[in-house]
């Protein structure tokens, strides 16, 4: 049985604890509304971009610039993986590094190099732990605010790697956010950039693309000079994704930490309780035994 | 009055003008260009520079806009740009102190420059400049 003390020390400490976990719950909260405004602003400009670069993949043709077209021989693979740079988010890193990890090891060509672009710290971390050469290493961009400027920097050193053949495919790492409660490892692939799909929906947004539009420079030119850019926007969404559902892993983390910290400080009131109780009767017991003995 | 046109500029951030235009003067990359309500289809790249448009009002206004482009449709026109902003919303002082920075990198005769890169930041803090003291 502990003593009385002892048990009142960790009921403080938990209480700490708690405190903390509550706190973290709710900056994770406020962040995660500022991540969310982030990916609201960004969907007007990636909606109509793939809009405009749909129609206009489908006038140039699949084999108009070399972003678009598979290498023959697969060997040199970069993996551009987004995680956050700070801990107790749950599984949320873990998740994503697993991804990575299934999908290494699933690689069908034998010998194939492996490289990585890190976002974030965990991920970097996660490389070095498991030898793996990182070609580039951004902190502190997952999780806070950033610019459209971060992803295309990353970006421009990629598509010219493709270009010179230091890649031969590039993939992303990154977690969707799908809802408050859910957040997926996704992995996608940069480059060569997959087939663009074609908008099919019979609505009256998109019959308007059905008529020529007159391009300047010409469609070849303009999707040269687009495509990249695709690239670019992908990378961006997937880091506002990653930061979105960091923000949302650490709420809910924090969340469960803080109800579990109240169960303990219950059962450990009870615990503390019960000692003072246990404590009161020995007490009782002790005067009345010596009240029996005086009378005697 | 003339019809109007709706002109949307959008950066991945957020939406920066969103309204019913006159009439818009855009800067491709092939030569300026001006749309009015009923524009056949057109798509281009923009030039680092500024995109002029009419109000409903008959007013002039200016956004500052990089890397982009521009799709005109009859009825609007879309501009997607990675960076964009009006004019009263241009910080001369940032500006400025890019001009100095990118003047200096391409000075500094320095290997490891990326010329490319500090040309562009060069111009694109020039032209924002440039349209912050028209008046």
């Amino acid at each position: 049985m502990p003593t009385l003390k002892e048990v009142q020390l960790k009921i403080q400490g938990v209480k700490k604890t708690k405190q903390i976990t509550k706190a973290m719950n709710m900056v994770a909260t406020s962040r995660l509304r500022g991540a969310q405004g982030a990916m609201d602003g960004f969907r007007p400009y990636a909606e109509k971009f793939t809009e405009v670069l749909g129609s206009l993949a489908e006038k140039a043709g699949d084999e108009a610039s070399p972003l678009l077209i598979p290498k023959e021989d697969v060997k040199k693979i970069h993996v551009v993986l987004c995680t956050s740079d700070r801990g107790l988010c749950g599984g949320f890193n873990i998740n994503l590094t697993d991804r990575t990890k299934k999908y290494l090891k699933n690689h069908p060509t034998a010998g194939a190099a492996f490289s990585f672009t890190c976002f974030g710290k965990k991920g970097r971390d996660w490389c070095r732990k498991n030898n793996q050469k990182i070609v580039d290493a951004h902190l502190g961009v997952v999780g806070s605010k950033f610019g459209f400027n971060v992803a295309s920097t990353a970006g421009k050193k990629l598509v010219d790697g493709f270009l010179d053949g230091q890649y031969d495919e590039v993939y992303i790492v990154y977690s969707e956010f799908v809802s408050m409660a859910k957040q997926l490892p996704v992995l996608q692939k940069l480059l060569p950039i997959p087939p663009i799909e074609k908008d099919e929906t019979e609505d009256g947004g998109s019959a308007e693309y059905q008529a020529e539009h007159i391009c300047e420079p010409s469609p070849e030119e303009l999707l040269g000079d687009l495509l990249p850019r695709n690239v670019y926007v992908q990378i961006y969404r997937g880091l506002l994704e990653t930061s979105t559902s960091e923000h949302a892993a650490r709420m809910t983390a924090m969340d469960n930490a803080t109800k579990a910290c109240n169960d303990m400080i219950d059962s450990l009131t009870l615990a503390y309780n019960k000692a003072r109780q246990a404590s009161i009767t020995a007490d009782l017991m002790d005067i009345v035994g010596g009240a029996e003995a005086l009378k005697g | 009055m003339a019809e109007s046109i709706r002109l949307e500029v959008v950066t991945p951030e957020k939406s920066v003008v969103s309204e019913s235009v006159q009439i818009v003067m855009a800067p491709g990359s092939m030569g300026e260009f001006g749309v009015l309500s009923g524009h056949t289809p057109f798509l281009t790249t923009l030039k680092t520079g500024s995109l002029k448009y009419k109000d409903e009002s008959g007013r002039e206004r200016f956004v500052f806009v990089s890397s982009g482009f521009a799709e005109a449709l009859p009825d609007r026109v879309t501009v997607l740009a990675e960076s964009a902003e009006r004019r009263k919303d241009i910080d001369l002082q940032r500006a400025q102190s890019a001009v100095e920075r990118a003047e200096k990198r391409l000075q500094s005769g320095d290997r490891d420059v990326d010329y490319i890169r500090a040309k562009a930041a060069l111009l694109r803090a020039i032209s924002r400049i440039q349209l912050a003291q028209t008046r």
